[in-house]
């Protein structure tokens, strides 16, 4: 063991049914070191942070540390931040009916006299500082994932810890948000903190990080600094692939901007959250929805799929006047809708993979008509195959997959209904280098050789620069500017973001 | 092997069944040892002539009729909702009431006028749960809240209906109804429960019922998202235990002969909620065995019957009913299986790494 070792682990094993999570694994973390902790989805990173905080019971091996006499047997997460480990979950774990003040105090208090007053200054202090766009008596389920995502990381933050874990902090986060959050990381660094650091953003590990541990299946790879690993070599190291291998996976399909019949068409449509907006889409079109958190993007999407309540509007489906008020009229119509947070509007956690695939065909396929058994077998068999999605089996409860397979499933429910629109926000957050590209491959697939007219919204605009031939630029709510051909590049998207010309 | 076993007990879903199986098993196995006898079927001729089956596993059977068919409702109410209906006893009053009004208007109890004291039974069952439900689902009240209201008031209302204490009834039919049917030697409410449990089974397996009803109960908002109308569900499974309320309303009030508003189906609520969480089904809603609520329910019928047998005095038999209640319902708990697993775990690593270490030898 290091004697500059905050934290030492060696051979922790994790059974699951069905599943080795953790096998042998060994990871140590220095003082003053952000370590970035790399796999594929299902690799078992979030176990292992799970393990270490006492959310799971390790099966084997041994927990060492600093400050602590001997192992350290960690059985609940307050423990573990009583020992000084302060930890972001990968799913936010706040509680979305208390206020953001109480949110960061609550479990902190140890038997004080609580004085929600000094709180809620401190909140305030704390929001202001970090420019977190939320009040201190704010409830905390009427915040965007993204501010809730922020709120998780300051409290972890204003604790004085000595471990802080980060399992995919960013995953909702702007390059605005993601350079703050930095700061503020390389700052703790520089006060000895030890920081684990999870993401699928490879340029991220690269800028903040000074080693890496790479998981594969539940074992370790190895632990590298960060010179002696370059990209591929790490991209290769996580997938287990020769380089040979990943060159054909940059290259994803070909874009298609030809205009032809439009598909979905809609007149001043708003909804209780989104201002009236007129859009349309082209079949077999790829478009998407840019700007900043808060700008409005989901919810004018939400709003396309009745999502929330609509309060005006017309629309026209392929030429046709119909009526979209709420989730099931958009199905009917033929439009599907992969929402931004799988956790509170996509899983259903604890049915299991098969049921959370089929179900939006089985809904569309009514009450009355249920599948038979062998169906749903054989429609789940194909999507856990194609999107490669990692569960023991289709009766696995969803919940107890890794967040990246989660969304895989979500992605393979609204696939299975092969709708004529489908809307895409955030497909890959949280899913892994890799697969990332498969899906931006599937979605230019599906546009054109399924004509399928695809929206696809993501916080990397790279991502949607690759994908889209027309991104919408939103500000304050408002739809600021249109972008096609060749204005599709970073920096005008980011101009007309920031309220340039047009 | 032991991996192979739970995976089979997966594969069947027994696993959730596990607890209440087990508990059956151990109650039988009790009553075993103390007293054989106590498993003894005989052929008697009953009062009215009929030659009928009796002995204590009939009489517990029989007598958990009303419960299993009232604890089948609950489970879906309690799935879709995540909550309990606690008024189930005083509506299926109000019920009883109207089938001993309407079979009261006339001098005898006729075919016809049973049929008409059915379906109006019925009805004002599921009117009276409609009006639970549409509290529950439109104004988003906590269920135990919103049944509360009838719950308090139910019995009153029902005695305004009958206007008299205790009325009764007599004749042939109620006979077959409450008791056996001439020729047939197996008390009729046990039909009503396999009638209940197979239009239950039907309706499952028809249409998407239970796909539905578990996705509103785990997560209302993706379920919304996914075309499902979680008020709609909501309601249906109160219309569902309204019906339920009815027949077990009926078999009651068949069984005394009699309507007492004050006693029919009393603190029947809470042994249907303790019927539902025995059959290891989670009272916040979400995935759900009816089969584990209808062994819950004879579980319970079992343990008060055996307590009886025991000449425990009567105010001893909650207390013990309470405590046999509370194991069972913590060894089915969340924490204790978690342990278990976590448990074989470590035995079966534990084995590895000694066998390992061997080889190494
Ligand atoms: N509670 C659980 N019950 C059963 N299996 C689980 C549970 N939690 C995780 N697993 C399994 O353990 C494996 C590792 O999961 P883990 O969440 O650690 O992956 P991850 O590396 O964090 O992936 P991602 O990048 O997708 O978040 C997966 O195969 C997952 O299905
Ligand atoms: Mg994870």
């Amino acid at each position: 063991m290091q004697n500059d070792a905050v934290l030492t682990m060696r051979g922790i094993d994790k059974q699951f049914p069905g599943t080795k999570a953790l096998n042998k694994v060994d990871f140590t973390l220095r003082k003053g070191e952000i370590h970035a902790l790399m796999g594929e989805n299902g690799a078992g990173k979030s176990t292992l942070i799970k393990v270490l905080t006492g959310v799971h019971e390790k099966d084997g091996g041994s927990i060492w540390v600093e400050g602590v006499e001997g192992e350290a047997h960690i059985h609940s997460p307050q423990e573990a931040q009583n020992l000084g480990i302060a930890t972001v979950y990968q799913e936010i774990t706040l509680c979305p009916n208390l206020t953001v003040a109480e949110n960061m105090f609550i479990g902190r208090t140890e038997g004080q006299m609580v004085h929600w007053k000094d709180f809620e200054k401190r909140t305030t202090e704390i929001l202001n500082n970090l420019g977190i766009p939320a009040r201190a008596k704010q409830e905390l389920s009427s915040c965007s994932l993204a501010v809730q995502q922020m709120v998780a990381i300051a409290r972890a933050v204003d604790m004085n810890c000595k471990v802080l874990i980060l399992d995919e902090p960013t995953s909702s986060l702007d390059d605005k948000e993601v350079e703050m959050l930095f700061s503020l990381m390389r700052d703790l660094k520089s006060r000895g903190v030890g920081i684990i650091f999870v993401t699928h953003f490879l340029e991220q590990v690269y800028e903040v990080s000074d080693r890496i541990t790479v998981l594969r299946n539940g074992e370790l790879v190895g632990e590298y600094a960060i010179e002696d690993l370059p990209q591929v070599e790490l991209v290769a190291k996580m997938m287990g692939k020769d380089l040979n291998d990943l060159a054909d996976l940059e290259q994803i399909g070909e874009k298609r901007s030809a205009a032809t019949e439009v598909v979905y068409e809609a007149e001043q449509i708003s909804s209780s959250e989104s201002k009236p907006f007129d859009f349309k889409i082209h079949k077999g079109e790829v478009n998407g929805f840019t700007g900043l958190l808060g700008s409005g993007r989901s919810e004018s999407v939400r709003a396309i799929f009745g999502a929330d309540r609509v309060t005006g509007g017309k629309v026209k489906m392929k030429g046709k006047d119909t009526k979209i008020s709420k989730p099931h009229d958009a199905m009917k119509a033929g439009i599907g809708y992969l929402p931004e947070d799988r956790k509170r509007d996509g899983i259903i956690a604890d049915l299991s993979v098969r049921e959370n695939i089929i179900l939006a065909l089985q809904v569309m396929k009514g009450f009355f008509h249920p599948m038979t058994k062998a169906q749903m077998e054989a429609f789940a068999d194909e999507y856990i195959k194609t999107l490669n999605i990692k569960t023991a089996s289709q009766d696995t409860p969803v919940g107890s997959l890794s967040g990246g397979n989660q969304q895989k499933v979500i992605l393979a429910r609204w696939l299975l209904t092969h709708p004529d629109y489908l809307i895409l926000d955030e497909p890959t957050r949280g899913i892994d280098v890799g697969t990332k590209l498969e899906i931006q491959k599937l979605v230019l697939k599906l546009a054109t050789e399924e004509n399928m007219s695809i929206t696809f919204i993501s916080s990397e605009i790279e991502e949607m620069l690759r994908t889209c031939s027309r991104l919408i630029v939103m500000r304050d709510r408002n739809i600021v500017g249109e972008l096609t051909g060749d204005q599709l590049t970073q920096a005008q998207v980011m101009k007309t973001i920031a309220g340039g010309e047009q | 092997m032991a991996a192979k076993k739970s995976s089979f007990l997966k594969k069947s879903g027994l696993g959730q069944l596990l607890i209440p199986i087990t508990a059956l098993v151990i109650l039988l196995l009790f009553n075993l040892i103390r007293d054989p006898s106590f498993f003894s079927i005989k052929v008697a001729v009953n009062n009215s002539g009929n030659s009928v089956l009796s002995g204590n596993l009939i009489t517990i059977i029989d007598n958990a009729s009303a419960l299993a068919v009232i604890a089948m409702g609950m489970t879906l109410v309690t799935a879709a909702c995540g909550g309990q209906d606690i008024s189930v006893g005083a509506v299926g009053a109000i019920a009883g009431s109207f089938f001993v009004k309407i079979l009261k208007s006339w001098e005898t109890v006729t075919a016809g006028s049973m049929i008409l004291a059915i379906v109006v039974c019925i009805l004002t069952a599921v009117a009276f749960m409609m009006f639970n439900g549409t509290l529950v689902a439109v104004f988003k009240i906590q269920p135990m809240i919103a049944t509360l209201i009838l719950f308090s008031c139910g019995r009153s209302i029902a005695y305004w209906i009958t206007g008299s204490a205790t009325p009764q009834l007599s004749g042939p039919i109620i006979q077959a109804m409450g008791m056996t049917i001439p020729g047939i030697p197996i008390p009729t409410p046990i039909f009503a429960v396999i009638l209940v449990g197979i239009v239950l089974a039907l309706i499952f397996r028809l249409t998407n019922l239970r796909l539905y009803t578990q996705s509103v109960g785990v997560n209302q908002g993706a379920a919304r998202l996914n075309g499902i109308n979680p008020t709609a569900i909501k309601l249906l499974s109160f219309v569902l235990l309204g019906m339920c309320v009815a027949v077990a309303a009926m078999i009651g009030v068949c069984r005394m002969a009699q309507l007492s508003h004050k006693t029919l189906l009393v603190d029947i609520e809470m042994d249907a909620i303790l019927a539902v969480a025995i059959g290891g089904n989670n009272l916040g809603g979400g995935r759900f065995r009816i089969a584990g609520s209808i062994m819950g329910a004879y579980i319970i019928q079992m343990l008060t019957t055996t307590l009886y047998a025991m000449n425990v005095a009567t105010v001893n038999v909650k207390a013990y009913k309470a405590i046999v209640i509370i194991i069972i319902v913590v060894a089915g708990s969340p924490v204790i299986k978690n342990w278990i697993t976590s448990m074989t775990n470590k035995i079966r690593a534990g084995k590895m790494n000694t066998s390992a270490a061997k080889g190494v030898e």
